[in-house]
This record gives C-alpha cells, sequence and structure tokens, in this order.
C-alpha cells in the first residue's frame, strides 16, 4: 500500500516509475490489513500529523476512487467500560483536538444512537469523525494502476547497485536489473532487509496480528469501534500477545475483527488464543456476535519500528535511497501522506510536513537497537 | 420405482412442518432439504446480491448453497440439519437477518 | 483410566474406518470423529435409520466391504476401544508439540453450535474430499446440483430432485450416479461425459491392470443400458436454462482440440442436472497443522505419515483414488500410528498386501485422472456475465478484471481484488474455476477454520495453545464428559463407549 501511495505522488509529481515486488499487487502486510484509516488512536506528535494529512488525501482520493476502493468516511467510536477508563479517554482526545483532530465526547445514553447494537453498560465514549476505511488490496492496486507506474511483480530483489561513491542508481533482481536515480524501499515487514541490501541498516521487525472475518451481516456495525484500552496496546512495547478489539462492518457484509499484537517472528501458524482473544472481545462490545460465525481468520505481520515511527525520507547514508516504511499497524492510513512526503522529497519540494521525526537514520544514533 | 421402494423404507409416522406458512408432511430421519425436495420445493434462499434462488447444489455442506431459516435461526445448512416435527422453515432473504 | 495411547480418527469414511479398525486391533485407544450421523462417509452413506430402509444396498456398491466395516465398528465400540463421535464438525486440530499433545476441535450437533474439544495423542485425518464444478451459464440455477450432491440425497434421504435428469461432466463418478438415479426411479434424459472413448483406449493398459475396476464400470454401463439412458461421450454442457428453476439443457459434442462443434447443440429438457468435475481432497485441517501438501493433497509418506509428528492422512486426503484406495491406505495408516505410538517401527511387511493394493490403484487413478481432464478451452468460452463464486455471486469478468487490469497474479490477490472466495465456502467451490479462469495455478486454500465456528464457541476456547482445558490431577471423568452446554466447551476425550 505505502509503495502504491509512493507511486502515485511521485508519477503525479511528473517522475517516472517503476513498481518492483517479488509477490503479487498487495501480497505483504497490505493483504492481510483491515484498510484502518484511523486518527483516533494516535497522540499528538508526529504521527497524529502525518495521519491528518494522511486522513484529508484519503479523502482527495475517496472523491477519485470512491467505491472502487471501498472508501467509507464512517467515524470511529471509542467507548470506555467504566468511569476511570473514560476520564482517561476524554482527557487523551482534549489533547487530540488541541491537535486538530475532531473528537466528540458521547455519553452512554447516546451511544446506542451511533450503535444501536453495542453492550448496555459502557460509560461513554469519544466519537471520531475523520476516522476511516478502505479495502486495503483494491486500494493498492487501484492506486497503482492510477499512478500509471510499470508494475515488476513477481520480481525478487537481490541487491541495491551503488556507484563507488556510493550513490544509489537502481536494484538488481532476479530478472534484471532496473536502473533508477532514486530507489524507494517501501518493503515494509522486509524494509529492514532491503535496507541491508543498500548497506544500511534499519531495524524493522514483524509484529504478529489475527484478524477474524464473520459471516456476511447486514449492516449492523455501523462505525470503527473499540474499547479505549486499544490506545494503550498500540503504544505498547509487549512482546506477549495483546488484544483489543476492534470491531467494524464492511462495504461487503462481514464484520472484521482486529488487532491482536504479539512480538513472534514469521510464525503465520493459527494460535488459538489469539483468535479466543479477539472472539471474547469483540463480543464485549457487541452481545449480538456471540451466536454469529467466523468464517476465516488470517495473520499479517505489521512492520515496526523501536520508536512505533515510520521511516520516511532519504537516507543519508546511501544517496539516492528513500524509505517508506515501517508504519505497523497504520500503514493503510498512513500511505497517502507518505507518498506524498516521499514525492516531495524526491522532487526536491518543501515537505509538508517536518519530516525529522521519521529520519530513516535515527537508530544509528539514538541508541534504538530492537535486536 | 422411487427411492423409498427401490431399499423397501419402511419410515415412521410422517410429521408436520411448514415452509414459508404453508404445512408440508417430512419423514423423520429426512434433512430439511429431503423434506423440501419430497415435497416438491427446490428453491429455499435468495442471494444477498441479485436475490436469486437457490437450493441444494453440494448436498454435504461443503458448498452453502442450501441455507435456509429454521425456527427463526438463519443459516442453517438445510442438507445437514434433520427436520423435527413442527419446524417453521422459511425461505432466507439474503443474510438472513433483518436488522437495519 | 488406561494408559493406553489414544488417536483422534477425523472421518468414519472408507480411509477413516479402515484406519480406526487397524489401530483399535492393535490396543490403541481410538476416538472416531465424524460429523455424520452414521459411519459411512459419502461412499458409504447411509439412509437416516428412521427411514426403515430395509435393502439400502440397492444404491450401493461394494456392499460386502461395507458390512464387514461395520461389523468391525460394532465390535470395537461395544469393547470399549473405539469411541465414535457422531455429529461432530471438526473445525481445527492444534498440536502441542512439546507435549505431543492434539486438541481436535469439533462443533457437535447438526445446528454446529457446541464447542467441543477432544484429546488425542495423535491425529489421523481421513477428511475425504469434495466435488469440483466448473461454471457454466445457469449453473446456479435451482435443480443443478452436484453429482455426489444428487447421490448423498439420494442414498441419505431416499429422495429425487425432480422427474427427470441429465448427468454430466467427466469422472467416474458420473456413471453410478447416473445409474443410481435411473434405479430410483428418474428418468435420466442423457449422460454427457467430456471425456472421449480415444482418451479411455490411451490409458488402456494402465486401467487394464485393474480388471475388477474395469468390471465395476461394465456393471454400471449395462446398468444404464438397462434403463435406456443415452451416453454420449466427448459432449459437454453448455448451459443450464430457466427462470427460476432448471428447465432445460443444452450439450454440444466436443471436437479434439476442445471446441465446441457447430451444429452438435442439443436442447434437452429435465428438472434435474447432475454435474461434476472430478474431486478434490479436503486439506484445512492438514495445513492449519502444517502439514506439507503436494499440489492439493496432503503429502504422506509409505507409512501415510505426514511430515508433522503424531499426524497421519489417509484417503481422498491424500489424493483422489477412489474407496478402495482409501481402505489400503487407511489400513496401512492405522498400522503405522498403532505402531508408533507403542513406540516401536512398524514393519511393512505385515501390510505387504495393501500396500500392492495402494500402489496399483494410485495408478489407476492417475489413469483415471489423465482420462476425465476438463475439456480444454472451457474457461475461454464462459461467458464474462456467469456468476463464478457462488457465495459473493462474483462474476467471470470481475475474476478476469482482477487480473487485468488489477494485476492479480495469484488465487489469493484475485480473491482479494474481485472478493471470489471470501464468502460461506471459503473459495471450496469457485477455486478451480477461479484457477482456470486467470491461468492461476490451483493450490489448496489456508483455512484455519474448517468450518464456520461461532465466535461465543471461539470466546469460550480454555486460553491454552491446543485449546485443551489445563489438565489438573484430579480431573473427573464425568465432568469432561459430554455435557450439553449452549455454548462452551466440554471435553469429548474419556467418556465411556457409547451404545445404540
Amino acid at each position: 500500500m505505502v509503495g502504491a501511495a509512493c507511486a502515485l505522488y511521485a508519477a503525479r509529481s511528473g517522475l517516472d516509475v517503476r513498481v518492483v515486488d517479488r509477490g503479487p499487487v498487495a501480497g505483504g502486510t497490505t493483504g492481510a490489513g483491515e484498510g484502518n484509516l484511523l486518527v483516533s488512536d494516535k497522540e499528538p506528535g508526529p504521527e497524529l500529523r502525518l495521519a491528518l494529512l494522511s486522513a484529508r488525501l484519503w479523502a482527495e482520493l475517496g472523491d477519485e476512487l470512491g467505491a472502487a476502493i471501498e472508501y467509507e468516511p464512517k467515524g470511529g467510536l471509542v467507548v470506555a467500560s467504566t468511569p476511570g477508563v473514560l476520564a482517561a479517554l476524554r482527557d487523551f482526545a482534549a489533547g487530540q483536538r488541541t491537535a486538530g483532530v475532531t473528537a466528540e465526547p458521547v455519553d452512554a445514553d447516546r451511544l446506542p444512537e451511533l450503535e444501536p447494537h453495542l453492550a448496555p453498560g459502557m460509560a461513554g465514549g469519544v466519537h471520531y469523525p475523520q476516522d476511516a476505511q478502505v479495502m486495503p488490496a483494491l486500494a493498492a492496486a487501484r492506486l497503482l494502476r492510477a499512478s500509471g507506474a510499470r508494475l515488476h511483480p513477481g520480481h525478487t530483489v537481490t541487491g541495491v547497485l551503488r556507484a563507488a561513491d556510493g550513490t544509489v542508481y537502481g536494484v538488481r533482481t532476479d530478472r534484471g536489473d532496473i536502473h533508477a536515480p532514486a530507489v524507494v524501499n517501501a518493503a515494509g515487514t522486509w524494509g529492514g532487509d532491503l535496507a541491508a541490501l543498500a548497506g544500511v541498516r534499519l531495524p524493522v521487525l514483524p509484529r504478529r496480528g489475527f484478524v477474524l472475518v464473520t459471516e456476511p451481516l447486514p449492516r449492523t456495525v455501523r462505525h470503527k469501534v473499540y474499547a479505549a484500552d486499544y490506545v494503550a496496546d498500540v503504544a505498547s512495547d509487549s512482546a506477549a500477545l495483546r488484544t483489543s478489539p476492534v470491531v467494524e462492518g464492511t462495504a461487503a457484509g462481514p464484520v472484521l475483527i482486529g488487532a491482536t499484537r504479539e512480538r513472534v517472528g514469521f510464525d503465520r501458524s493459527l494460535s488459538l488464543p489469539a483468535v479466543r482473544a479477539l472472539a471474547a472481545g469483540a463480543i464485549g462490545l457487541f452481545p449480538f456476535l456471540e451466536r454469529v460465525r467466523a468464517l476465516r481468520t488470517y495473520a499479517g505481520f505489521r512492520p515496526y519500528l523501536p520508536d512505533h515511527l515510520p521511516a520516511i525520507g532519504p537516507d543519508p547514508r546511501a544517496p539516492g535511497l528513500f524509505h517508506a516504511c515501517g508504519h505497523e499497524g497504520a500503514g493503510i492510513g498512513l500511505a497517502t501522506g507518505t507518498g506524498r512526503l516521499v514525492a516531495q522529497a524526491l522532487t526536491g519540494k518543501t515537505p509538508e510536513l517536518d519530516p525529522a521525526p521519521f529520519r530513516p537514520e535515527r537508530f544509528d544514533t539514538d541508541g534504538g537497537d530492537a535486536r | 420405482m422411487n427411492p423409498m421402494e427401490l431399499v423397501r423404507a419402511r419410515p415412521g409416522a410422517s410429521r408436520t412442518v411448514t415452509f414459508d406458512g404453508r404445512p408440508l408432511a417430512a419423514l423423520p430421519g429426512q434433512t430439511v432439504a429431503a423434506a423440501l425436495w419430497a415435497a416438491g420445493v427446490t428453491a429455499w434462499r435468495s442471494t444477498r446480491g441479485a436475490g436469486r434462488p437457490r437450493g441444494v447444489f453440494c448436498g454435504i455442506g461443503v458448498c452453502f448453497d442450501c441455507l435456509v431459516t429454521v425456527n427463526g435461526r438463519p443459516n442453517q445448512r438445510a442438507c445437514l440439519v434433520p427436520v423435527r416435527p413442527g419446524d417453521v422453515i422459511r425461505t432466507q432473504e439474503g443474510t438472513g437477518r433483518d436488522d437495519d | 483410566m488406561t494408559e493406553r495411547p489414544r488417536l483422534a480418527v477425523v472421518g468414519a469414511g472408507p480411509a477413516g474406518l479402515a484406519a480406526a479398525l487397524a489401530a483399535a486391533e492393535r490396543g490403541v485407544r481410538v476416538t472416531l470423529v465424524d460429523a455424520a450421523e452414521q459411519a459411512g462417509g459419502q461412499f458409504y452413506r447411509q439412509p437416516a435409520a428412521a427411514l426403515g430402509a430395509r435393502r439400502p444396498q440397492a444404491l450401493h456398491h461394494q456392499w460386502r466391504t461395507w458390512e464387514r466395516l461395520r461389523a468391525g465398528l460394532d465390535r470395537h465400540r461395544a469393547a470399549g476401544r473405539i469411541l465414535h463421535l457422531t455429529d461432530h464438525h471438526v473445525w481445527c486440530v492444534a498440536r502441542d508439540p512439546a507435549a505431543g499433545v492434539f486438541g481436535v476441535h469439533a462443533l457437535r450437533g447438526p445446528a454446529q453450535e457446541e464447542g467441543v474439544v477432544v484429546r488425542a495423542d495423535a491425529v489421523l485425518l481421513a477428511t475425504g474430499g469434495y466435488e469440483r464444478v466448473l461454471p457454466f451459464p445457469g449453473w446456479t440455477l435451482p435443480g443443478v446440483v452436484t453429482a455426489g450432491g444428487a447421490q448423498a440425497m439420494l442414498k441419505g434421504g431416499l429422495v429425487l430432485p425432480g422427474r427427470t435428469a441429465v448427468v454430466a461432466g467427466t469422472g467416474p463418478l458420473l456413471l453410478p450416479v447416473a445409474g443410481g438415479l435411473a434405479a430410483a426411479g428418474a428418468r435420466v434424459a442423457a449422460l454427457a461425459e467430456s471425456a472421449g472413448p480415444a482418451a479411455l483406449l490411451r490409458q488402456a493398459p494402465a486401467l487394464a491392470a485393474q480388471p475388477g475396476k474395469l468390471a465395476e464400470g461394465a456393471g454400471y454401463a449395462a446398468r444404464l443400458l438397462r434403463h435406456g439412458v443415452r451416453v454420449l461421450t466427448r459432449c459437454t454442457v453448455v448451459a443450464a436454462h430457466g427462470t427460476d428453476r432448471l428447465e432445460a439443457v443444452t450439450v454440444a459434442a466436443l471436437d479434439r482440440d476442445g471446441s465446441l462443434r457447430p451444429g452438435s447443440y442439443r436442447r434437452i429438457r429435465c428438472d434435474t442436472l447432475a454435474v461434476g468435475h472430478g474431486m478434490l481432497p479436503h486439506t484445512d485441517l492438514a495445513e492449519t497443522l502444517g502439514c506439507s501438501l503436494s499440489g492439493t493433497a496432503v503429502r504422506v509418506d509409505d507409512e501415510q505419515r505426514t511430515d508433522v509428528p503424531g499426524v497421519w492422512a489417509a484417503g481422498e486426503a491424500t489424493g483422489i483414488g477412489g474407496a478402495a484406495l482409501a481402505l489400503a491406505e487407511g489400513h496401512i495408516a492405522g498400522r503405522s500410528a498403532a505402531a508408533r505410538l507403542r513406540g516401536t517401527a512398524p514393519d511393512p511387511r505385515r501390510w505387504a498386501a495393501a500396500g500392492r493394493a495402494r500402489t496399483r490403484l494410485r495408478e489407476f487413478a492417475a489413469a483415471l485422472d489423465a482420462v476425465y481432464a476438463p475439456p480444454a478451452g472451457w474457461a475461454e468460452r464462459l461467458p464474462d456475465e456467469t456468476v463464478v463464486c457462488r457465495c459473493e455471486e462474483v462474476t467471470a469478468g470481475e475474476v478476469r478484471g482482477a487480473v487485468d487490469p488489477l494485476g492479480a497474479g495469484d488465487l489469493r490477490t484475485v480473491k482479494l481484488l474481485s472478493r471470489a472466495g471470501m464468502g460461506w465456502c471459503q473459495g471450496r467451490m469457485c477455486a478451480p474455476a477461479v484457477a482456470g479462469l486467470t491461468g492461476c495455478p490451483l493450490t489448496a486454500g489456508r483455512r484455519p477454520l474448517a468450518r464456520p465456528v461461532p465466535l461465543g464457541v471461539l470466546a469460550a476456547l480454555p486460553d491454552t495453545d491446543t485449546g485443551l482445558p489445563e489438565t489438573g490431577d484430579d480431573l473427573a471423568e464425568a465432568e469432561v464428559g459430554r455435557t450439553a452446554a449452549e455454548v462452551g466447551h466440554p471435553v469429548a476425550d474419556a467418556g465411556p463407549p457409547e451404545t445404540d
């Protein structure tokens, strides 16, 4: 997804773009994602600024591509089960408002208006109208097509070509070299491996997530609904299984239940404790789900960096190499802003946001070695 | 010749069920699908997209085409669920769930 | 409680039954877990007991073999060596590699809303197969059923879908299905087999090595003749017609290159079309356990072991080959599992006869496979507007669009970009068609949930890797029996053998 967005904005900046992937379109984490475009889960700071820019750009793409990418500005609803959690959530939301987020407190008695099937007894919540959703695989495929970039699916990058002075001038693939004055590393969870091919370190690691998909239902869940504890999980450094259900309906009918977080490497095998936790959490929010059937479950691997911020922009250690990876679970949502920043960096324009927090080389100096 | 004669079946007394309000006789041991076939009914679902009729396809519980609402519970596989006396069987529209 | 090892056999068709009997014979406690109310699988599917069939063999072949299997099952059940769990729909088998323990998770009851888990020291997967049907215009009309589906409804429910049937497609199943329908009183207007006599001749040596099998086929053919069934070879269904149910089909002759011969189109009035294009193995449980697959089948060694320790597989799950092959494989698997569970290496010489039968029948199956290939060019002929994914109502045009312009190159990406395969059946029905339409290789899908599972059942799982409850020293046998909770997780591993 991030690569597709980089391709789109780079092409629209007048560059000639080629997209190389060892697999098919959306074959990595994109194909296992839920398509969350969230501002609600981010605290004020660089990631939220990127999320707000991205949300604006997604809305533009929604106007342009609309139903083809299943863009839905459905809004998010974060609920708190106890008054204590609610107080923390309201504080969090107040901070977000000062950073430009629309966050509307919702009293307990108004929750059923927003979500008629929500479990009774919640203390209250916050409504985030800027949260939205796309179908990630369709979005990636449609953005690539809209970019007009030439695709090389099924081409594995085996090397990054560097001149004697260290300048990057293309990539070597298992099916031939591709020369270019700039190479963008949008390899997601495998972005660290690609960086290593260029001789630079980028400590991207996988954090596994399971998603449960239910049988098709009528529109019963209207927003992206999640428990306030989710925010704490996203920022967590724990390697253990963390679960806070994000429950949402989709245009196609099934309800998606997402967001286990485990650091277990690239192990795709089914984890019953993970699906158990997802199901229990989802039923806690929407009791009617108890009798609804899960049709499938799948795992994806979020690419995370030690400080939970992505790497975006030029790499001074390898001139000509740019990074756009490490977005953890927010890669779909942050893809558009990332693509815009990368395109601006490629064309020497002033970036729309301060890119400093996303500097790819930051882990060389601030001791962020996660290995 | 019919299947019952072929195997010299001596089924128990038939029971009454309803399909979309119409009473039907069903034999003990039959699945909902078999009872409906025996009554000449071959479709009991309309798809949630195009609203097209469907009934049994694979007959062994794999394809989920024969989903039907039995006693108010949607998405039962007619080819697996045995018919019980008094069952209220209804054509399943779409997802089988009628909330908005 | 005894210390004898426990083997869970999933599936009570020919392979599972042969395996369960072979293992029980050798001192293993077997838990036979099966979705049906009675043993037999698809091949020996029995009419419900309440239907009072006094001559069920009229719908069956190889009846004596079945009687032997049933008698063996009854004997071992009575002796407490086999616990037969009927109406148990297995959705996942989880393994704890360190403890060497498996949790076999099933949904109980026809509505499949109660979760139970069976504890075992080893697992034998005899999950069988399901039918492959390639689409054509009109194939979603009520009255169009799979060939196996027509047979299952007839054997199990003693019903026919209509009065006048056409049987079509390709494969060895079509003859017995047409014969069964005709014997049960349907008028079979035609049997349209897309393979030609020439293809059969090309495989003649391998087929002739199986005189018994050929005689079986000749028997089916004679039955068709008796009922006046017209057999059309090198002939395919072009379309099914009707508005809200099937009224007629059009068939056409195939040229050698797979194209439809102009002027050969023929419309046949019928209210039933039983159609099939061969079978595919059920591999979901094996795939989730981490077993390697070979193509669309579970890979096994000479002892029918998968490459996951403690997991055996036999029958159609390891490659489509019919009931006789399933019996041989099941027998070998059961013997191997019994020996390995006792910590000894089995002596293959003891099952030499089954081993020879297995070799021969696998060759025969490969020869049949070559004969009964779907007609070339079916995918190119499929109109864009024909629904391919029956669940999500995705058309051939939409599937093609996932490849060009959207750039998919494998079944998973086609699914993501078109929704073909995302519905209730999880692509089991449409995957072969999607593969054919897109040119993507047909691979076994990844389905960690082998059946739809109520979220309430998932939420009630014990919080362990295998989903088995923590085994305390004082775990009461009664407590882990089969209590009827609406949603819950009793363990069904240690109850007394059931009696009828």
